[in-house]
């Protein structure tokens, strides 16, 4: 399995509409935004990859081609090909040539994950991630998570490592349904 | 002169990524339980992601036109420089447990460091890898601490696993002129300067678990320089069996 070129050039500072250019250009552009938006997650096919903030960037150039920037969640994710490969072929759908490019910098965090997403993640039973932005490593430190089906808080890790590599495996002591935590990051 | 550094500096720590994740592999579906069947695997996982983006690196510094697969799988033993305690056999949990908290251990500080390399990859890379490794070493420790002071039996074998890991742990820290040039140039960092950190960590983790980290200064040497204990061959055997029996072939 031969994957996309990994380009590690930061996306940093930049945003999804150019900054000068003609309304065309940036109709078209939100229109190539929108196809690939609404590409769902391969693994949790509740969110797009634009909710979960893995799919960076969508671009137009001046012949028309459009590289869309894919970030992965963790380096070893197995998803990240099939992600690549889904919005790849949604573009193409529409008639576009596409070029995509995986960006490992700025290393995507769950704080990238939408508003929407973290809905949507907790109504297809997953307890959404925590928000973070510190990175010191606090041993046996434990978040508290709440069940997504009732909400208790009441709830214990089975496993640090769940059904891939973004989860973890956890259950709840009041109504005792087992379910996955989108870990932090 | 100076990326031929780089690009032996980068294939040895890839070299320590794909051997260990290539070893944690080995467990899957002979864990002593499920959530660990799970976490082991996980862990590979992450090393082996780690493992392509260095090679994929290396391989455009050194601008031969080989790629991350050319480089994991064509090569003969001598080649491979990981560390010798990434390939050692798994053993049993405990020694599996205890080896890979003494890497994680290592690797979380030392891609801490590498976050403010001057280059630009490496630094890219490392902002992914150090958030990885904390998970890593967080999981691992609590094993460690849970077997070690554990029961009889646990305590053990754990105590066993420490005094046929101890003398690997040496290597970690070398630093040759090779490693000494990638640290002149702030691309990677010295090994050397993280096992004071890596000392208090361990004696903090080992304190809890009960257990005494013995003196490790007389160690093995020469994975860096491609010298591989025994069990390498027979690892590269499996990993290779594909590239070895079907040259260049392609998923």
């Amino acid at each position: 399995m031969k994957s996309e070129p990994i380009h590690f050039q930061s996306t940093k500072g930049e945003s999804n509409t150019p900054t000068v250019v003609s309304l065309e250009a940036h109709k078209e552009q939100q229109r190539a935004w929108n196809i690939a938006a609404n590409v769902l997650d391969p693994e949790v096919p509740a969110v797009t990859v634009a909710e979960l903030g893995i799919l960076r960037s969508v671009d137009i150039d001046s012949l028309g081609v459009v590289t869309a920037k894919v970030t992965p969640t963790y380096s070893g994710c197995p998803a990240v090909l099939a992600i690549e490969q889904a919005v790849q072929e949604a573009l193409e759908a529409h008639g576009y040539t596409v070029n995509i490019e995986r960006v490992l910098s700025p290393a995507w965090t769950t704080d990238w994950i939408s508003e929407q997403g973290i809905a949507k993640l907790r109504a297809y039973g997953i307890a959404p991630p925590e928000k973070t932005s510190s990175n010191k490593r606090a041993l046996f430190s434990e978040p508290t998570v709440a069940c997504p089906k009732c909400d208790s808080l009441q709830t214990t890790l089975i496993s640090e490592f769940g059904s891939t590599a973004c989860k973890a495996h956890y259950q709840c002591k009041s109504c005792h349904e087992p379910f996955d935590y989108f870990k932090c990051l | 002169m100076a990326n031929e550094a780089l690009v032996t500096q980068l294939i040895r720590l890839a070299d320590d990524h794909l051997i260990l994740g290539h070893r944690l592999s080995e467990w899957c579906g002979h864990a002593p339980m499920l959530e660990e069947d799970l976490a082991m695997p996980n862990i590979a996982l992450d090393l082996l992601g780690q493992a392509r983006a260095l090679y994929t690196y290396a391989g455009a510094v050194e601008n031969k036109g080989r790629d991350e697969d050319a480089i994991a799988y064509n090569r003969i033993e001598r080649e491979y420089t990981n560390l010798l305690l990434c390939e050692r056999a798994n053993g049993d949990f405990a020694h599996t447990m205890l080896r890979q908290l003494f890497f994680s251990l290592f690797m979380h500080n030392f891609w801490q460091a590498a976050l403010s390399s001057s280059d630009e990859t490496v630094a890219a890379i490392a902002g992914k890898a150090v958030k990885e490794s904390d998970y890593h070493v967080r999981h691992t420790a609590q094993w460690v601490i849970r077997l070690g002071d554990g029961t009889e039996e646990s305590a053990e074998r754990t105590a066993q696993a420490l005094r046929q890991l101890t003398p690997y742990l040496k290597e970690l820290f070398e630093a040759d002129d090779i490693a000494l040039l990638c640290t002149d140039e702030k691309w990677l960092p010295n090994p050397a300067v993280l096992e004071a950190a890596w000392k208090d960590e361990v004696t903090q983790i080992f304190n809890q678990a009960k257990l005494l980290l013995p003196d490790y200064e007389l160690g093995q040497s020469g994975g860096r320089q491609g010298r591989h204990t025994e069990s390498m061959g027979y690892l590269l055997t499996e990993l290779q069996f594909m590239q070895r029996s079907y040259p260049n072939m392609q998923w």
